[in-house]
């Protein structure tokens, strides 16, 4: 493996992270308050075809990330109100997420567009164009340091940067505020900040709104970032990806930022690579595509140190009388 | 009351019956949907070109793998004949369904059955002799030497593809380096188009200036690549010239259209009971060219494809097929 493949691997995972990263912090907070949210994929598909849809309408792609972040809200709020206010199961409520927006992407593309539940293809200012850091030009010529901030950090377009960004922020937020403690009791001892005089519910509906938030900049990073266009189910299992990765990262930002490049990585590495020949050893590339989900079941079995997840995940919270 | 309703009933039923000896077709398109932009979509453009000529017929989009016999049954029992299927996936099962049903004819693209029932018709491609073409062409179009290849599911009438590709490419320049890459095992990589693009990406800075994409839905983020990143592409199955005008270079066609259009028109009349392959002879299989690519085909290049096209249909010239012995001569997969 040479220089230039390297370069090319690093950027790839960079790009293939990037919706790993935004939907595993999305899951983070949500289930950090206790919410289980298996609706991460759809979601992230139903933010992908509004922004593509809205963008190709308006011209604009920020109106378009206005409007992904906008139906992914919507969805969290069908989720919210299932599993929050009328207590009902979370994990159905999220399949229920998933099936309803794989139809209604369709169904809506389809009556906009008539071309077969996809939307025209993205051009000029309704996509992220990339952007080049300052200074990449004059620093391509320093060897090491050159080209891994010329070719590898420069370059992408706005969410993936917004995306590293978010890492700390979360972090944060979750650490470092009142707020972010209060989430995160919520999710282990609700009855506890209950007694304290703050509002559960209320809390986990915050939390799923961030999530919503962040599942929105995913899917319009996927259409309009990475892409030019919707397509139908085009997040692809990604969103599971995103589960699992946050399982792996043991549900901290941080963490889940290893988790991300990690399975980034191993796509990007499958994609580039396909067979990989190790000393006469091939590693077939069905492999490396299953590698993530393999990790996480033996991140689960407890081999690799324990996963445990937040207390009071996946239980409504009744007051006692 | 009661005699009444039995009347009723009666000519209830009577008025099911004759609305389904009206004998229409029906068309079941396979899991990547109708509007793919290529395969399916193309078995869509053929029943809508009969419809135009005042036929009509009933349509259904499966959705998971159980809907196949299901559908089948519920469009023979309501009468419809023939029944078209797209996709070798529905094959197996319209083979056994079939069988209940003597009276109705079945079609299928794509598929291949070890016995056939006399009431079923299986139509082939040559696709191996179109990609061939294009094979060439990407070949001449190359400055590089290095060409890609981007297939969905990896599987063997994908490999098929790939491999009159690399033979065409390799007959042109035999030093020529032919990058082939799959997208997926499993029915995603019909639509994935974010991996199509990375595949894309990676063939791109491994020297490929050329793609050929065979992929579906996918094959949508590995045309927006290459116009992207400045390279051409090569489309498939439906006329993809015009997504792209400018930077794709041409599209492998495989008339789904005609061959479907063909079974509708034939009807109740069409012949069963066998293998109906099309190739570059009976103008199933070619290269597209319109407005939109006319730049990028010089004259030369149109010149020795055609003369191969030639060649190919008086058999002067062989194309290996990927299924004679499941190994391409040209690429290893």
């Amino acid at each position: 493996m040479d220089l230039v493949q390297l370069i090319q691997v690093a950027d790839s995972t960079l790009r293939l992270s990037t919706p790993l990263l935004l939907a595993c912090l999305a899951g983070l907070f949500s289930e950090r308050a206790g919410i289980f949210d298996i609706g991460l994929e759809g979601k992230m598909l139903a933010a992908a075809f509004f922004s593509a849809g809205i963008a190709a309408l308006t011209g604009s792609v920020w109106i378009g990330l206005l409007a992904g972040i906008g139906a992914s809200l919507v969805m969290s709020a069908i989720h919210g109100l299932a599993s929050i206010t009328f207590r009902g199961n979370q994990l159905i409520s999220g399949v229920a997420i998933n099936f309803l927006a794989s139809g209604i992407t369709v169904l809506v593309a389809q009556a906009w567009f008539r071309q077969g539940g996809r939307t025209p293809s993205l051009e000029g200012p309704e996509r992220f164009g990339s952007i080049n850091l300052p200074f990449a030009e004059a620093l391509s010529g320093v060897p090491l340091i050159g080209p891994i901030y010329s070719e590898i950090l420069s370059g992408h377009t706005l969410l993936v940067y917004v995306a590293l960004l978010l890492v700390p922020a979360s972090w944060w937020v979750l650490y470092r505020t009142r707020f972010g403690l209060r989430l995160r009791a919520v999710g282990e001892a609700p009855e506890a900040v209950d007694t304290a005089g703050v509002s559960v519910i209320g809390l986990r509906f915050a939390a799923v709104a961030i999530c919503g938030v962040l599942c929105g900049l995913a899917g319009a990073y996927l259409a309009t970032g990475q892409q030019a266009g919707f397509v139908k189910e085009m997040t692809a299992g990604r969103g599971f990806i995103a589960l699992a990765a946050l399982i792996f990262a043991k549900w901290r930002p941080w963490y889940a930022l290893g988790a991300c490049l990690l399975f980034g990585l191993l796509q990007a590495v499958a994609i580039q690579f396909q067979n990989i020949d190790i000393g006469g050893f091939i590693i077939p590339v069905q492999f490396m595509d299953a590698l993530p989900y393999i990790l996480t079941v033996v991140i689960l079995a407890g081999f690799v140190g324990k996963a445990i997840p937040p207390r009071a995940g996946g239980e409504p919270y009744v007051k006692e009388r | 009351m009661t005699l009444m309703q039995k009347f009723l009933g009666a000519a209830a039923a009577l008025a099911l019956t004759g609305g389904a000896a009206l004998a229409e077709p029906a068309l079941i398109y396979d899991l990547g949907g109708k509007f793919d932009k290529s395969f399916n979509e193309a078995a869509f453009n053929g029943a809508e070109l009969f419809a135009a000529e005042g036929g009509s017929y009933r349509d259904i989009e499966l959705q998971s793998e159980a809907q196949r016999e299901q559908a089948l049954r519920r469009f023979a029992e309501a009468g419809f004949n023939p029944v078209i299927t797209t996709g070798f996936s529905i094959a197996p099962i319209m083979g056994e369904v079939a069988l209940d049903y003597p009276d109705t004819k079945f079609v299928n693209i794509d598929g291949w059955l070890p016995e056939v029932p006399p009431n079923v018709q299986l139509i082939g491609f040559q696709e191996h002799q179109g990609s061939y073409l294009v094979g060439m062409m990407a070949a001449m179009a190359s400055k590089t030497g290095t060409v890609g290849f981007i297939g969905g599911m990896d599987i063997p009438l994908i490999r098929h593809f790939g491999c009159g590709y690399a033979q065409g490419a390799k007959a042109v320049n035999p030093d020529i380096k032919i990058i082939a890459n799959m997208t997926g095992t499993t029915p995603t990589a019909w639509n994935d188009p974010v991996k199509g693009s990375e595949l894309t990406k990676a063939q791109i800075a491994q020297g490929a200036d050329v793609v050929y994409a065979a992929a579906g839905g996918t094959g949508v983020g590995v045309l927006q690549t290459a116009a992207d990143e400045g390279i051409l592409s090569i489309g498939v199955d439906s006329n993809q010239n015009y997504l792209h005008p400018g930077k794709v270079l041409t599209s492998m066609l495989k008339r789904v259209d005609v061959a479907v259009y063909n079974s509708m028109k034939a009807g109740e009349n069409l012949e069963t009971g066998g293998f109906t392959v099309l190739g570059l002879a009976e103008e199933g299989v070619g290269y597209a060219l319109d407005d939109n690519n006319a730049p990028l085909v010089s004259d030369e290049m149109k010149m020795a494809v055609d003369k191969a096209r030639e060649m190919i249909i008086a058999g002067d010239l062989e194309v290996t097929a990927y299924y004679a012995n499941d190994s391409c001569p040209a690429h290893q997969f």
